[in-house]
């Protein structure tokens, strides 16, 4: 569904991805595991179009997608949770949610997938007139992710979802997270909670300073004395 | 429904607040000095809230308004003085070229953020006044006379325009997507939302209702100079958005009334004026940081009614 080919980023000078390469398989969870300033979110910016690879390519479902405005891909049905959850902090529940289908023109299968949000979420629609400045930090998890599903999308890229919530909170959300997935929407996770995002991947990749260093069955990796050195703590 | 219906409150309190100064004008019981005030306050109010829409529901931090209201005064003084055309064609002709220049300027320096885009449009707005103080057609520093066209009719019919656009551009879906350029650049991003576009919208929005506005301000005087247009007169427009409450509609109309109330009555004293001009500020910075009416509308205090002020629907 999704192929990366080699793509280089850079930030001005400074080069944050160098020749990353994945893919992403229809129907699949998977994870991209790596410590603080490895270039997670910045691969996760270029698949949405914020960031253009300076070279290299980003195939997604046939279509080339290296480099195109994020409303494209929007459209194209690869929805964006970026890192730090990022909601619209002076309107309320419903109105973020209003905004993730954006681009949407079918009405009625917007009103459908608002029903789809509040049933995954329930505590967003006993909130939906809340301003979602003040909801907490797991809520507006969840809400970022909502909207991110509003725009009704084959492929979801979460940027470390489970940042900075309660342990209870990141099991929730690492559980809607599954079910998204079974209802049919493809995950690319991003994650430094390396653990949690194992259990629940298919496949992962680990990368390292801007390259992709290891790559394989979720399990696997998990099993890999290396991999529980870096990034398990050694459990 | 119950939005139909505020906007038909809104209609009729608007015919009833023309009607009512319009006979008072005809009955000669409002002096012209008043007369004029009221056309002052109306020319005011369609500043601020041209840039309310830039700066309190797009979160464009622009500070070169006045450059835009200088461009419609002139446009709409040459076509009225040296084409000798009608005066709402002026006054069209006047917002159309704004929002051309709010274009040209807009495009390249909406790329920019805070600072750097204040300091931008502040230079922006300095240079369209420099670059009428050097064309001899208009009369460069000397200025350029105008006929006192101007009447209370048509700055309401101006000003009821620009609120109404202004509000239902507001509550629209364009108007959803600039406020979630103000509260988040990067996840409007996120969500598809074309962001430079609509800065682009609402600042051209914006510079064509300030043109509109130098319009009205030229053929309301007698003579209109590239003086009239500084960066104070930029501040000015820019208190009373600010002082009225970043993101709230009815707040800049309310700070508008205000402080051109206040700055009429101490026009003969003109430092006196801005001395009580920055008390005014301080104070209101010091009690009420967040402006006269914070991002809340006139109409929130009325329970239930959510007329057309709109975009009140976005916070405390
Ligand atoms: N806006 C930026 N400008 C310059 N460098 C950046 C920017 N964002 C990230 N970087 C750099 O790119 C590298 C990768 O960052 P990032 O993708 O955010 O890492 P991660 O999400 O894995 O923590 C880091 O070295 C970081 O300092
Ligand atoms: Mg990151």
């Amino acid at each position: 569904m999704l192929k990366v080919h080699q793509i280089d980023v850079f930030y001005g000078n400074i080069q944050a991805l160098k020749g990353v390469s994945l893919e992403v398989q229809e129907g699949e969870i998977v994870t991209l595991i790596g410590a603080n300033g490895a270039g997670k979110s910045t691969l996760l910016k270029t698949l949405s179009g914020l960031l253009k690879p300076k070279k290299g390519t980003i195939q997604y479902l046939e279509n080339s997608i290296a480099g195109k405005p994020a409303q494209s891909i929007v459209k194209a049905g690869i929805s964006h949770v970026p890192e730090g959850r990022r909601v619209f902090a002076n309107m309320t529940v419903e109105e973020n949610l209003q905004l993730g289908a954006y681009l949407r023109k079918d009405l009625q299968g917007v009103k459908q997938d608002f029903e789809r949000v509040y049933e995954l979420f329930p505590r967003l629609l006993e909130r939906k007139k809340q301003l979602s400045g003040t909801l907490s930090g797991g809520e507006q998890q969840m809400l970022a992710m909502g909207r991110a599903i509003m725009a009704k999308p084959k492929l979801l890229l979460l940027d470390e979802p489970s940042m900075g919530l309660a342990p209870l909170m990141v099991k929730t959300i690492f559980s809607i997270i599954e079910e998204i997935n079974r209802a049919g929407t493809t995950i690319l996770l991003v994650e430094q909670n390396a653990h949690m995002a194992l259990s629940i991947a298919n496949r992962a990749y680990v990368i390292e300073t801007g390259s992709v260093v290891a790559s394989g069955p979720a399990a696997e990796l998990q099993a890999s004395e290396q991999i529980k050195e870096a990034y398990l703590g050694g459990l | 429904m119950k939005k139909v219906k505020g906007f038909w409150i809104y209609v009729v309190l608007s015919v009833v607040i023309y009607g009512v100064v319009q006979l008072l004008i005809n009955g000669g019981i409002l002096n012209p000095f008043y007369a004029n005030t009221l056309i002052f306050i109306g020319i005011n109010i369609i500043l601020a809230v041209s840039l309310h829409l830039v700066i309190g529901i797009t979160g464009q931090f622009s500070i070169g308004h006045a450059g835009f209201l200088a461009v419609g005064a002139y446009i709409s003084a040459i076509i009225t003085m040296k084409f000798q055309l009608p005066f709402p064609l002026a006054l069209l002709a006047g917002g159309i070229v704004a929002a051309l220049a709010g274009l040209l300027v807009g495009i390249p320096s909406l790329r920019l953020k805070g600072d750097y885009l204040a300091i931008a449009t502040l230079g922006f707005g300095e240079i369209i006044r420099i670059v009428f103080l050097n064309i001899d057609y208009v009369g460069g520093a000397s200025g350029m006379q105008v006929t006192h066209l101007t009447t209370w009719t048509y700055t309401f019919i101006c000003l009821f325009i620009t609120i109404t656009v202004i509000t239902n551009f507001t509550n629209s879906r364009h108007g959803r997507a600039c406020i979630s350029v103000r509260e988040n650049e990067i996840a409007a991003d996120a969500m598809g939302i074309n962001t430079t576009y609509y800065k682009v919208v609402a600042f051209a929005l914006g510079s064509f209702f300030a043109g509109i506005a130098g319009g009205l301000f030229a053929h309301n005087f007698y003579i209109i100079q590239p003086g009239n247009f500084g960066f104070l007169k930029s501040f000015d427009i820019l208190i009373f958005v600010v002082l009225g409450g970043l993101g709230s509609l009815s707040g800049s109309v309310i700070a508008a009334i205000l402080l051109t109330v206040v700055s009429t009555f101490l026009q003969d004293y003109p430092e006196t004026r801005m001395i009580i001009y920055s008390v005014v500020l301080v104070l209101v910075m010091l009690y009420r940081p967040q402006g006269l009416m914070g991002t809340r509308e006139v109409t929130d205090l009325f329970g239930k009614w959510k007329g057309p002020k709109g975009g009140n629907s976005y916070g405390k």
